[in-house]
């Protein structure tokens, strides 16, 4: 029995100001997941590819013979990013599928909504857990090969030809993140089971890919390349790098694609996240 | 408790005796008039909104939380508009949904504080105000466990805590003994008593069962079919505009309640063949026996229907008027 009065006691302390929920909801969220063994792994898995990128970078710069093979340029850093699409891929679904779904199922949404916080708050601090992981994988070790870069160089003359790098890295990962976090989460207000919302957003990503696949082997043309999800991020990705573009489509229509989608994400979002679910 | 981050929510003055004010208020549900042009007020301390299924009182605290946008009509809760001041409002109230509610994957200290944040308390206090909470809901040696696996009384239980942790000044709780066993139902609406008699909490108790709303409020809304059909002091209601009778009679039954009901007296058949008979005060004088040491009149009336339509009195016995006579006659039951 504890010694302290367990009857009701009003509260005398100060509370913060309406608007700071998503915060919270996006800390529990980050540190549910890092609580889980598995996810810690794939975390860990996910940064293999940036050591492997840093060796590189490390004898190109201190054995100047290798240089031309593997000295960093910017298609050394577009191929980085893209191989990390397998592991955004993964994070999506391992983190995203559950972030709204779970909630559903538990009934949680008339609980968060009945406390000092907006709808939109609410969606913030979901997608603020799924953006923050996928642009651990991204962003951050993009960032980091650049200054692994000027310290094992111990120059700033790549740096200073290819500036452009920071803000690459930083857009391209933003817009990859943007549409994983946006369309996973509209996904997964769509279902009360996360297992259902993972094979979905799978579903949709490889289905576009073979739509468009098979579209390719038809006509030989790639400028229907717009069908598919992925080839949208890879070909404004091209564009964003400023290396020449993969495919037929113009990086407008792409990119129109990839903010259309988002869009259209943040619409379901709009109507799902209710705190009282009317059937008429 | 610790004041950091030291914004304390407006708390504008209630310039009405209502905590909450409903004026006309409509929510249509694709053709379903959930709520009917509802005017209603809910006096300070504990209101219970009473009202078969499907009479409206959870759309009505829906409505109020800003779940649901009424189609037509105000509402103030606290002294704030709905419509205006949202996030204000419900910073000052805690809500204890009817249905199975909880945030999945966390034990219940860890759900109380989180809801204690998310209200805007920092998190040390909101951390000691969830293990107080949890004591006080008779959670405390097993708020370590995962929700997932509690039964639905404790979760019963673990909703009123979620409700409580930022110290609300007025609870809506919506079939709050839902699915709990005898025990805990008579321990939650203790509970429930006195936060609304001994802790200056509001609250409102929607639910259909009489015996919680009459053990726990003192005032009453009665709903049906998306309307308010009686609302006032429970006392006030039950009496003493008459008095209730149990009766039982032998012979041709539909009849005599025909009769009874033509000479303006309302029946209800409770259990066995017992039936509730109210007798209106314009009918009986208040059941004072007369000065010849005859029946009082309200007894009379009854007997002399019997026997003017060749009915047995088999018994009769002054029945104390509950909360059931009240809802009875407002909401047309027979």
């Amino acid at each position: 029995m504890p010694i302290h009065d367990q009857s009701y006691r009003r509260y005398g302390g100060g509370k913060a100001s309406p608007g700071r929920a998503w915060s919270v909801i996006a800390r529990a969220g980050i540190m549910t997941m890092i609580r889980k063994r598995a996810f810690l792994g794939l975390l860990l898995f996910a940064w293999l590819p940036f050591v492997v990128r840093a060796v590189q970078i490390y004898v190109a710069a201190n054995y100047p013979q290798t240089a031309a093979l593997l000295g960093p340029d910017a298609k050394m850093f577009r191929q980085f990013l893209e191989q990390q699409d397998f592991f955004v891929f993964i994070m999506t679904i391992y983190v995203g599928a559950g972030l709204i779904a779970a909630d559903r199922r538990a009934n949680a949404l008339q609980i968060y909504l009945s406390k000092p916080l907006l709808r939109t708050e609410y969606i913030a601090g979901k997608a603020a857990v799924l953006f923050t992981f996928i642009m651990v994988v991204t962003w951050l070790p993009g960032i980091l090969l650049l200054f692994l870069q000027v310290m094992f160089k111990g120059s700033f003359e790549f740096l200073k030809a290819n500036l452009f790098l920071f803000p690459a890295i930083t857009v391209s990962s933003l817009l990859q993140a943007l549409l994983a976090t946006f369309t996973m989460l509209a996904l997964s207000s769509l279902s009360k089971s996360s297992r259902y919302v993972g094979i979905l957003y799978a579903g949709i990503i490889f289905f576009t890919a073979a739509i468009y696949g098979a579209m390719v082997a038809i006509t030989a043309d790639t400028s229907l390349s717009w069908l598919s999800v992925g080839s949208n991020i890879a070909q404004v990705g091209d564009v964003i790098f400023r290396l020449p573009p993969r495919y037929a489509t113009p990086w407008q229509v792409s990119l129109i694609v990839v903010i259309g989608l988002i869009a259209v994400s943040l619409s379901v979002l709009e109507r799902r996240v209710r705190g009282v679910e009317i059937v008429t | 408790m610790q004041s950091t981050d030291t914004y304390v929510p407006p708390r504008p003055v209630v310039t009405t005796d209502a905590v909450v004010h409903l004026d006309a208020v409509t929510v249509v549900y694709g053709s379903n008039r959930a709520l009917k042009g509802v005017s209603a007020k809910f006096a300070p301390g504990a209101v219970g909104l009473l009202g078969p299924n499907g009479a409206g009182k959870s759309t009505m605290l829906k409505a109020l939380l800003g779940f649901v946008k009424p189609n037509e009509g105000r509402m103030t809760v606290l002294g704030m508009d709905v419509a205006q001041h949202p996030l204000e409002i419900r910073a000052r109230i805690g809500y204890m949904p009817e249905s199975d509610a909880h945030i999945p994957g966390m034990n219940a200290v860890s759900f109380v504080a989180y809801c204690g944040q998310l209200a805007g308390l920092p998190a040390v206090d909101a951390m000691q105000r969830a293990h107080e909470v949890l004591y006080y809901v008779g959670l405390g040696e097993a708020r370590y466990r995962n929700i997932d696996t509690y039964s639905t009384g404790m979760k019963q239980r673990i909703k009123l805590a979620q409700a409580l942790v930022h110290d609300p000044d007025l609870l809506f709780l919506d079939e709050p003994t839902n699915g709990m066993d005898p025990k805990g139902r008579d321990e939650m609406l203790e509970l429930i008593r006195v936060l609304g008699h001994n802790k200056n909490v509001n609250l409102i108790l929607s639910s259909h069962l009489l015996p919680d709303v009459e053990f726990t409020c003192d005032h009453v809304i009665v709903m049906d079919k998306g309307q308010v059909v009686a609302q006032g002091p429970i006392a006030e209601l039950k009496g003493p505009g008459g008095r209730v009778f149990e009766l039982r009679v032998k012979g041709n039954l539909p009849a005599f309640l025909d009769v009874l009901h033509g000479a303006g007296l309302d029946c209800k058949s409770t259990d066995d063949d017992v039936m509730r008979v109210f007798v209106p005060a314009r009918l009986s004088s208040a059941g004072e026996r007369e000065a010849s040491g005859r029946l009082p009149n309200d007894q009379r009336i009854i007997f002399e229907l019997a026997a003017q339509h060749g009915v047995q009195v088999r018994h009769l016995r002054p029945s104390v008027p509950s909360l059931e006579d009240v809802f009875a006659k407002a909401v047309g039951e027979e």
